[in-house]
């Protein structure tokens, strides 16, 4: 029964949502409608979930003493001042707690956070990507064969594209590299597309037909 | 360890520190390099250029601070462009952290467009942009696709109100408009999977003209969809946001950062020599010795 | 005799300043308002439900009036005009009343709205009297068609209800908005759902075309019949790096990536992630799986215990193996990062839905020395694992690993099915080169899918 349950239930949705595609019907549009409302539930519950299990981890490692433990007490100091400053805000001049209104918002120090710490922080970590980035193709693009061959100068050409210090050769590697893009990189693109798409569509089908079950959690 | 043995195997820390070294002085150094414009941004510039006052340009603001760099130079000259030419804006943001994005991205241009302006010969008075007249910002939803999905029906199915709490009914520009019909394009700036979301259930669904503003990386995934008409226009990177700024002729954040992504590239290119010829001098006394 | 004189000396008078003051005004248009003819009205006019959607919406196609284009090209505009009844206007105050009403009053009105609309298809009825023609649109001269478009919401006052009587006509404007010709009226035309997107029919098929081939095929391979895949090196690197990890004594690290439990990549990857896990219970290996989103760690948690219940070592299982870090991209990827430095696991298995990160974590990886194998549906990250793993599975080959790995014939069967239907994608493609190159649009219109 707890394996039949979720089986039927994602068969039938499954199928629905199929059949949703092809029929435009008001009837068929209301039940849809009335599945995305259910599926933005679930999703509030999701990030519940999410801050639930966050707070259990913690704590767990903070009684215990493991390993930097201390770290799990910083993850927790902000997440519960980020929800404070969320849930606070001033209205007329005088602060209080506005529950899931835009006072909150506009707290400064919700912004203050958000604008000093998570976006500096975020926005580093993908700055690191060009270090790694360089690292990588100097380790991998090396001429070993010629397929590694033509690899490296694709890859010397595009990057070449924007360099506005190379004259006519430069407009020659310009058209080159769209060249590149719009042709032979677009001819691969479209067919590994269309293989990821027939692939999902593949895999939709054998779990709407219960073929596949690693989703159950049980392979 | 001869030299050429170096070449191949260098500490990759001299690349963090070579590269880390040019970037900051290439910042430091004020010069603009030119910027060559290429179609599939022209066809976004040209599309807005060309609708009338109260048109309607829905944005889609679907990045984290992550791809701040690439696309938010790129939100700033599109959404200017739109509000120069009396054009009415729609803003989600779909992405979690999105909102704060596109509300830093409303309050510096509300401070740009105050000022009057020259961009292309055309003078450009100040003004003030008004929440609910000249912009509508209708803030984050989980489960994208679902969003995309519902807008397609009705604004309203996803966003009863909008980021500030207002209903929908109640903001003047979205009265009578109910869903994609009503808009002229969907700029869909994003930096991950949401893209392809408004590929297929948007615009695959509902056919408006859709654009993209993508990160570097993304670029050239999305070259297919611009050939086979389901996109009209692609910005890709700091150099799609670099020559939509040329295009607008408002110089910004991305005309900046080009010279460091150029002089960037060179020192890649650099290393990437240095590595070929250690290989290549490396193999060949290899090959030599064992002979 | 000197009243007549003067009359007429007057009426000179008149016709002089007239004309004197015609030559001083600014200069006027050159169209000749007084001097413009009614125009021909639009012909054919036809009105029909609106093709492939959920009612609510009726188009209207014409014939162009003789003089829009041609003729004396007088035509600028089309006015569209719907007859309603007046009963649409004592609807559109009680909703008006009930935006300001409240309580016992709002709900009454409720009620006293719910059944005047009920009513609306009676109302249309009563044609033509009790109404009037209203304009809903207007379209530019050239425009031979427009789509009267309603919304499904009975409350809002653009509500356009099906199986209602509606009557159109359609006036040819000039100029001059008074001077413009009217076309014949038409109707009775009602509006309805469709039960079938007639322009879906090539998706459709498709849809019905490959659930055949997956079901045949795997009908055959549950007959036990023999079916060849090609050998991916990835898949076969597996088992080999689990050994490799368990001869080093160190922990094999498995990633999720950033993918929901909606996310097909995701998917594949718990089928994958079972099997793994039963090989790591079986060896003794340790097996480090931080995961993103919460629900996916609720759904790995259960593979990874049931994947060591069926290696029979259900005891070697604990909580920690499979755990939450945090929702959050760069800050997940930081802390995978330094469980790589920390741990220095001997294999990194990265297989799901990646995004910017794929990078970083292939080059810590391999700066901690690991051996690494990636399998992800984000074409974008394929380059960057290609150039910095030792073994890339490439968009569908991730969904296939599941089947490559287990075996099973159902499995197998399904993908045999891709195949084939990818030889007709190919075989297709080169048919559509054909007829677009030759001109034969009825091929190439069979598969065009529109709405």
């Amino acid at each position: 029964m707890r394996r039949q349950i979720p089986l039927a239930l994602v068969f039938i949705f499954g199928v629905f949502m199929i059949f949703q595609y092809f029929v435009p019907h008001e009837s068929s549009e209301w039940i849809y409608e009335f599945l995305l409302d259910w599926i933005y539930i679930i999703g509030i519950f999701a990030l519940a979930l999410g801050i639930w299990s966050l707070i259990r981890v913690s704590v767990a490692k903070i009684k215990a003493r493991k390993a930097d433990w201390e770290y799990p007490v910083i993850t927790l100091a902000g997440l519960f001042l980020m929800i404070l400053f969320g849930f606070t805000g001033y209205r007329d001049g005088s602060l209080g707690f506005h529950f899931m209104t835009a006072e909150g918002l506009s707290n400064p120090m919700f912004r203050n956070f958000f604008d000093y710490i998570m976006i500096p922080i975020q926005s580093t970590m993908f700055a690191l990507l060009a270090f790694f980035i360089a690292s990588a193709a100097y380790r991998a693009f090396r001429a070993r064969n010629i397929l590694a061959s033509l690899l490296l100068v694709a890859a010397l050409v595009v990057m070449l594209r924007f360099n506005p210090y190379l004259g006519p050769v430069g407009t020659i590697i310009a058209d080159t590299a769209s060249w590149l893009l719009n042709v032979p990189n677009l001819a691969a693109k479209r067919a590994i597309i269309i293989g990821i798409g027939l692939g999902m569509v593949a895999t939709a089908l054998k779990i709407i037909l219960g073929i596949e079950r690693g989703y159950m959690g049980k392979g | 360890m001869n030299i050429f043995d170096r070449m191949m195997s260098l500490d990759r820390r001299w690349v963090f520190l070579f590269l880390a070294v040019v970037c900051v002085i290439t910042y430091i150094v004020d010069f603009q390099i030119p910027i060559r414009v290429e179609s599939e941004v022209r066809t976004i510039h040209e599309f807005i250029d060309t609708l009338k006052p109260d048109e309607i340009v829905f944005i889609a603001i679907d990045y984290d601070p992550n791809a701040l760099a690439e696309l938010h130079p790129m939100c700033y000259a599109v959404m200017e462009h739109c509000f120069r030419k009396d054009l009415k804006v729609i803003i989600t943001a779909l992405s979690q952290n999105g909102p704060g994005m596109a509300e830093q991205a409303i309050l510096d241009i509300s401070d740009s467009l105050k000022l009057d302006r020259e961009y292309n010969g055309i003078l450009y008075e100040g003004r003030e942009i008004r929440k609910g007249v000249d912009y509508a910002f209708l803030g984050y939803k989980p489960y994208f696709a679902l969003v995309i999905l519902g807008i397609g029906q009705n604004f309203r199915l996803p966003f009863p109100t909008d980021y500030y709490g207002t209903p929908l009914d109640s903001i003047p520009m979205m009265q009578g408009v109910q869903n994609y019909d009503q808009v002229a394009c969907v700029v869909d700036l994003s930096a991950g999977n949401i893209t392809d979301a408004w590929i297929a259930y948007g615009q695959g669904r509902f056919y408006f003209p859709l654009a993209l503003g993508l990160t570097g990386v993304m670029g050239a995934d999305y070259y297919p969809y611009l050939n086979s008409g389901q996109v009209f226009g692609l910005m890709a990177g700091l150099y799609g946001a670099a020559q939509y700024e040329e295009l607008a002729d408002n110089p910004g954040l991305a005309k900046d950062g080009m010279r460091i992504q150029v002089y960037a590239h060179l020192v890649i290119i650099f290393f990437i020599l240095i590595g070929n010829v250690g290989y290549f001098v490396s193999r060949r006394e290899k090959k030599r010795q064992g002979r | 005799m000197k009243y007549k004189s003067l009359v007429i000396l007057l009426f000179f008078f008149c016709a002089f300043t007239l004309s004197a003051a015609q030559e001083d005004a600014a200069p006027v248009d050159t169209v000749q308002v007084d001097s413009i003819p009614p125009p021909a009205p639009v012909s054919m006019l036809t009105a029909k439900d609106g093709e492939n959607d959920h009612g609510h919406s009726i188009t209207l196609r014409w014939e162009l009036s003789a003089d829009d284009g041609a003729g004396q090209n007088s035509v600028l505009s089309y006015d569209v005009f719907r007859w309603v009844p007046f009963f649409m206007d004592t609807l559109q105050s009680i909703g008006d009343s009930l935006d300001a009403a409240e309580g016992a009053v709002a709900e009454q009105l409720r009620e006293q709205r719910d059944q005047a609309i009920a009513m609306i298809p009676q109302a249309h009825t009563s044609y033509p009297e009790q109404g009037e023609w209203r304009k809903i649109g207007v379209t530019v001269s050239g425009q031979s068609s427009y789509k009267d478009v309603g919304v499904k919401e009975r409350e809002s006052a653009d509500y356009l209800a099906d199986h209602t009587d509606y009557y159109y006509r359609v006036d040819a404007v000039t100029a001059d908005p008074a001077i413009r010709a009217s076309s014949e009226i038409v109707g009775p035309v009602q509006s309805y759902g469709q039960l079938f997107n007639t322009g879906r029919i090539p998706v459709f098929v498709a849809v019905l075309v490959f659930g055949l081939l997956t079901i045949l095929f795997v009908t055959r391979a549950r007959r036990g019949a023999e079916l060849y895949v090609r050998p991916l090196a990835g898949i076969e690197a597996v088992d080999d790096a689990i050994g490799r990890a368990t001869e080093m004594g160190k922990p094999i690290l498995y990633v999720l990536g950033l993918g929901t439990a909606a996310d097909i990549g995701t998917i594949a990857s718990f089928t994958i992630l079972g099997r793994v896990a039963k090989r790591v219970a079986e060896y003794q290996t340790k097996l480090i799986v931080p995961c993103y989103d919460p629900i996916v760690m609720t759904v790995a948690q259960e593979t990874v215990k049931a994947a060591y219940l069926d290696a029979g070592r259900p005891d070697d299982y604990y909580e920690d193996i499979v755990y939450f870090v945090t929702q959050s991209q760069f800050a997940y990827v930081a802390a995978v990062n330094g469980t790589m430095l920390r741990e220095l696991p001997a294999t990194n298995m990265y297989m799901g839905v990646f995004f910017a990160e794929s990078l970083i974590l292939a080059e810590t990886g391999a700066l901690a020395g690991s051996i690494q194998i990636a399998g992800t549906d984000q074409v974008a990250q394929l380059p960057f694992f290609i150039v910095a793993c030792d073994y890339t599975l490439i968009g569908e080959e991730l969904y296939a690993a599941s089947a490559y790995l287990g075996r099973e014939p159902i499995l197998l069967g399904s993908l045999k099915a891709q195949d084939y239907a990818k030889a007709a994608v190919i075989i297709l493609a080169a048919l559509g080169l054909l007829a677009a190159s030759l001109d034969w649009t009825a091929f190439i219109n069979l598969f065009s899918v529109t709405s």
